[in-house]
């Protein structure tokens, strides 16, 4: 699809993208960043940990806007979010 | 120019397997070999911890220039966790160490994290005096309502009504307004937040690590194994959600007349934020004033 004009001055739409990790042994399966998360990215894992907690898995990596809530909230220092930078992403999908 | 926009579906390049060679950025600021911590699963203490150091990341500080001490209680272990200049004071007594600790090297930040049974009961007077005075110090307030450690007696903010291990029928002693008490004490920045609000919490913080004079900063944590417990208020994330959903932001409300009840609203926010002359401001002028005396004296005679 062509356009005349580049809405924004943007030459591609910016999109995220990145990656969740999660310490699972560490977790204490309190369940806030799954609750708490705004995009329902995360849910219950249905093995335990070494601790015998269910931590937390990614259900659905594409709606995560890695906005860092969970990070932020977690108690135990067992989730945290990598976002790589959109404008790598956009020359990454060029090639 | 023309330019071809790119509709395909969203580019994801992530994964979610953890990667092995990068680690969670907490890592560098806490003491690794302490961890797991003791706290309870759902307790809020460790949020508060992350809240602390996105703080003073937003505020530019210099991590070897931050200096924590902490009292005793649940609250009292930050000290023991956190990876910078840290001390783990007697009971009661985090902010006389604080204040000597402030005195003595006043380029450094001083932070005291602890709970409300520390600071309010056995160091209630220090806290007064220390916002009376306007210690260059900036005092995080962790407050559970309850004693969680020793078992979960009353403590000075017990709500009405609230049932502890020592109140089985319900507490009937009046609690503390946290805020109100530091306002009125002189104060001079004066918020609160609950451990819902990290985002809200970690900017209050970073404002009082740039701020002179006493900064004073409630936060509203959940104890899911005495408080929750005692009074069926369910998990951590229960609790949590509940303190998200009674809360009510409003900066302009008088700190002084925001109790909280066991149920009723929370009032948050950044309640006052004022320039007084700190302790250390009026000791400097004070000596300047007094050696110029003695110079005028000496020249005179
Ligand atoms: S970064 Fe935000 S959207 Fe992504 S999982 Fe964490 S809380 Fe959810
Ligand atoms: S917030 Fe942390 S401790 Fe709680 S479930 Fe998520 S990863 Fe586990
Ligand atoms: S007793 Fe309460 S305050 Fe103490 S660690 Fe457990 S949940 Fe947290």
């Amino acid at each position: 699809m062509k356009y005349w004009e580049t809405p924004f001055g943007m030459q591609k739409p910016q999109v995220v993208s990145g990656h969740i990790n999660i310490l699972k042994d560490r977790c204490k399966g309190c369940s806030f960043c799954i609750d708490l998360c705004p995009r329902q990215v995360l849910e219950y894992s249905t093995d335990f940990n070494e601790k015998g907690y269910h931590s937390p898995v990614v259900a659905n990596l594409d709606a995560c806007t890695f906005c860092g809530l969970c990070e932020l909230i977690c108690p135990d220092f067992a989730i945290f979010v990598v976002e790589t930078n959109p404008k790598e992403a956009a020359l990454v999908q060029e090639k | 120019m023309q330019n071809e926009i790119c509709c395909e579906s969203p580019i994801i390049a992530g994964t979610a397997e953890p990667e092995t060679n990068i680690q969670h950025p907490m890592e560098g600021l806490l003491r690794m070999d302490r961890m797991p911590h003791i706290w309870c699963s759902g307790c809020g203490l460790g949020s508060v911890v992350t809240a602390f150091v996105e703080g003073l990341k937003k505020a530019g500080s210099d991590f070897d220039k931050v200096a924590v001490v902490s009292g005793i209680g649940c609250t009292g272990r930050v000290a023991g966790y956190i990876n910078l200049d840290s001390f783990h004071t007697t009971h009661g007594r985090a902010i006389p160490f604080a204040t000597g600790l402030k005195m003595a090297n006043n380029d450094m930040t001083t932070v005291v994290i602890s709970g409300d049974g520390d600071l309010f009961a056995i160091g209630g007077n220090h806290l007064i005096h220390a916002a009376r005075r306007n210690v260059d110090i900036n005092v995080i307030c962790v407050n559970n309502f309850i004693y969680g450690m020793t078992g979960g007696q009353t403590a000075p903010t017990t709500p009405l009504q609230a049932r502890s291990s020592t109140a089985p029928y319900g507490n009937y002693e009046q609690p503390f307004n946290l805020v109100g008490l530091a306002a009125a004490a002189g104060a001079s920045y004066v918020a609160r937040w609950s451990a819902m609000h990290v985002r809200r919490l970690a900017d209050s913080i970073a404002v009082a690590a740039n701020k002179k004079g006493f900064c004073f900063i409630e936060v509203i944590s959940p104890c899911p194994t005495v408080f929750a417990r005692k009074n069926m208020g369910g998990t951590g994330l229960d609790l949590l959600k509940s303190f998200g959903e009674r809360t009510v932001i409003d900066h302009d409300a008088d700190p002084t007349k925001i109790p909280i009840g066991m149920n009723d609203e929370i009032v948050c926010g950044n309640f006052i934020n004022e320039d007084r002359p700190t302790y250390w401001e009026n000791v400097q002028t004070g000596i300047r004033d007094a050696v110029d005396k003695e110079n005028v004296y000496w020249k005179n005679l």
